[in-house]
């Protein structure tokens, strides 16, 4: 019997809930083990000797240590290719680098502005930051252009590889989250026929409800 | 009978330059089809056909067109698995999961904070600005966090990954090579580890002849 992998890292990370969604999909079996980022944790010797930048999340299984969200995911669908979702990264080649070709697209393209929006409009105000009004306006201008792309492409193709649920949108998710659940800027998504509709299927999966709840109980006494 | 592979791009274009790079290291035959930049051929519609966001490179590979240089290295250097050098250690799961892992350190830690450097010294001189040098200081900053992970990592090994030279390697070539010729290279040449894995995979034949056709804003 396989032991659980590890993920260290709070559930609220957007980067670890990335890898979480993953192993959901996969049916992998995980034990998350959180780390108390306001006390210093992802700073400390031992944690940097898995990931020596300090961030989450840090993957372990039997036989290696991992860090960078999406390599994790990556390894996990080429590593367990059984399974659950088989073909999440695709089950053949040219599957597969039409999926890898929509992932780089989140990491290069999406993730930045969304990311730098998640931040100053959910982060900073309960960090006691103060927000930098033309960031936000710069990476709106930037993401809105980003879904503009994203728009006509799922008005072609019911996911962004194409007819199936893939990795490249399941990367997507945690910002995405963040942005229709935590700011009032959602409207960004949802306002845009396709992308708001695309966004309806792949955050009702059963695997993003789950990572939601986790996320939920974080918060509860 | 296999079709010839076709990149869309230009010589003196980082993102060409990485995904040409690799398609010499495995020796694999392509036919590099010149986009004119200067007329925005690539952000008209036969090119968006190809490439939605408007940008170089596009690999074709008989019905297959993609985007995005990293998933294009990552194709080639898995179709080509048994040819040229081994860039993604497919023999060995632990060294390919830390290839992944340093492929990845390269496009969210790396890139974000070389990029707008290099932007602000090659670019902006074109579009009749100077250089900012807030956007200059800030970003060498964070790219110096960055190479301290780097020097301590490369002082116990000789490559990224491990001791053998891999695609995580490789995808640093291009913008490192342009960021090199602006005022700010120190900041790899006073590490020691960092300028001697530089000086390494800089000098592979692969990346020299690509290299030789990356002249942006010289005479």
């Amino acid at each position: 019997m396989a032991t659980p992998v590890k993920v260290y890292g709070p559930p609220l990370s957007t980067a670890v809930c990335r890898v979480v969604a993953c192993l959901l999909e996969k049916d992998v079996e995980f034990q998350l083990i959180s780390l108390n980022m306001a006390k210093g944790d992802h700073k400390k010797p031992d944690f940097l000797k898995i990931q020596p930048f300090g961030q989450v999340p840090a993957f372990q299984d039997e036989k290696i240590s991992l860090f960078e969200s999406r390599a994790i995911c990556r390894y996990v669908c080429e590593n367990y290719p059984e399974k659950g979702n088989k073909g999440l990264f695709g089950t053949n080649p040219l599957a597969k680098a039409s999926i890898d070709q929509w992932l780089e697209a989140e990491g290069q393209s999406f993730n930045p502005p969304s990311s730098a929006l998640v931040f100053q409009l959910a982060l900073a105000p309960r960090m006691n930051i103060k927000q930098d009004e033309g960031v936000i306006k710069q990476n709106e201008e930037k993401l809105a252009k980003v879904l503009d792309v994203y728009e006509k492409r799922l008005g072609e193709s019911r996911f962004l590889a194409g007819d199936e649920f893939s990795l490249a949108d399941l990367s997507h998710l945690p910002n995405a989250h963040y942005l229709v659940n935590a700011t009032d800027r959602g409207e960004i998504l949802t306002s845009r026929d396709n992308v708001g509709r695309w966004w309806g299927e792949i955050s009702n999966r059963d695997s993003w409800k789950k990572v939601v709840d986790m996320q939920k109980q974080q918060h509860s006494p | 009978m296999t079709t010839l592979i076709k990149l869309y791009g230009a010589p003196v274009s980082t993102c060409t330059a990485r995904v040409m790079t690799c398609l010499h290291e495995k020796a694999v035959d392509f036919a590099l089809v010149p986009v004119d930049l200067f007329s925005c051929e690539h952000k008209q519609p036969p090119f968006l056909a190809k490439n939605p966001f408007g940008q170089i490179p596009v690999l074709e590979d008989g019905d297959l067109t993609l985007f995005e240089s990293r998933a294009m290295t990552a194709y080639v250097a898995e179709k080509f698995k048994e040819a040229g050098t081994d860039l993604i250690r497919h023999h060995d799961l632990k060294e390919a999961a830390l290839v992944k892992v340093w492929i990845e350190v390269e496009s969210q830690q790396f890139h974000p904070a070389i990029a707008p450097i290099v932007y602000e010294y090659f670019v902006a001189p074109i579009q009749g600005k100077s250089p900012d040098q807030g956007v200059i200081d800030a970003n060498l900053e964070k790219l110096s966090k960055v190479l301290d992970v780097y020097e301590a990592k490369l002082s116990s090994a000789k490559y990224l990954a491990g001791d053998f030279y891999s695609l995580a390697d490789l995808h640093h070539l291009p913008y490192t090579y342009y960021f090199m010729k602006t005022p700010c290279a120190s900041i790899i040449s006073e590490r020691a580890h960092v300028k001697a894995w530089w000086e390494d995979i800089s000098s592979r034949p692969a990346f020299k002849k690509v290299s030789e056709g990356m002249n942006f804003g010289e005479k």
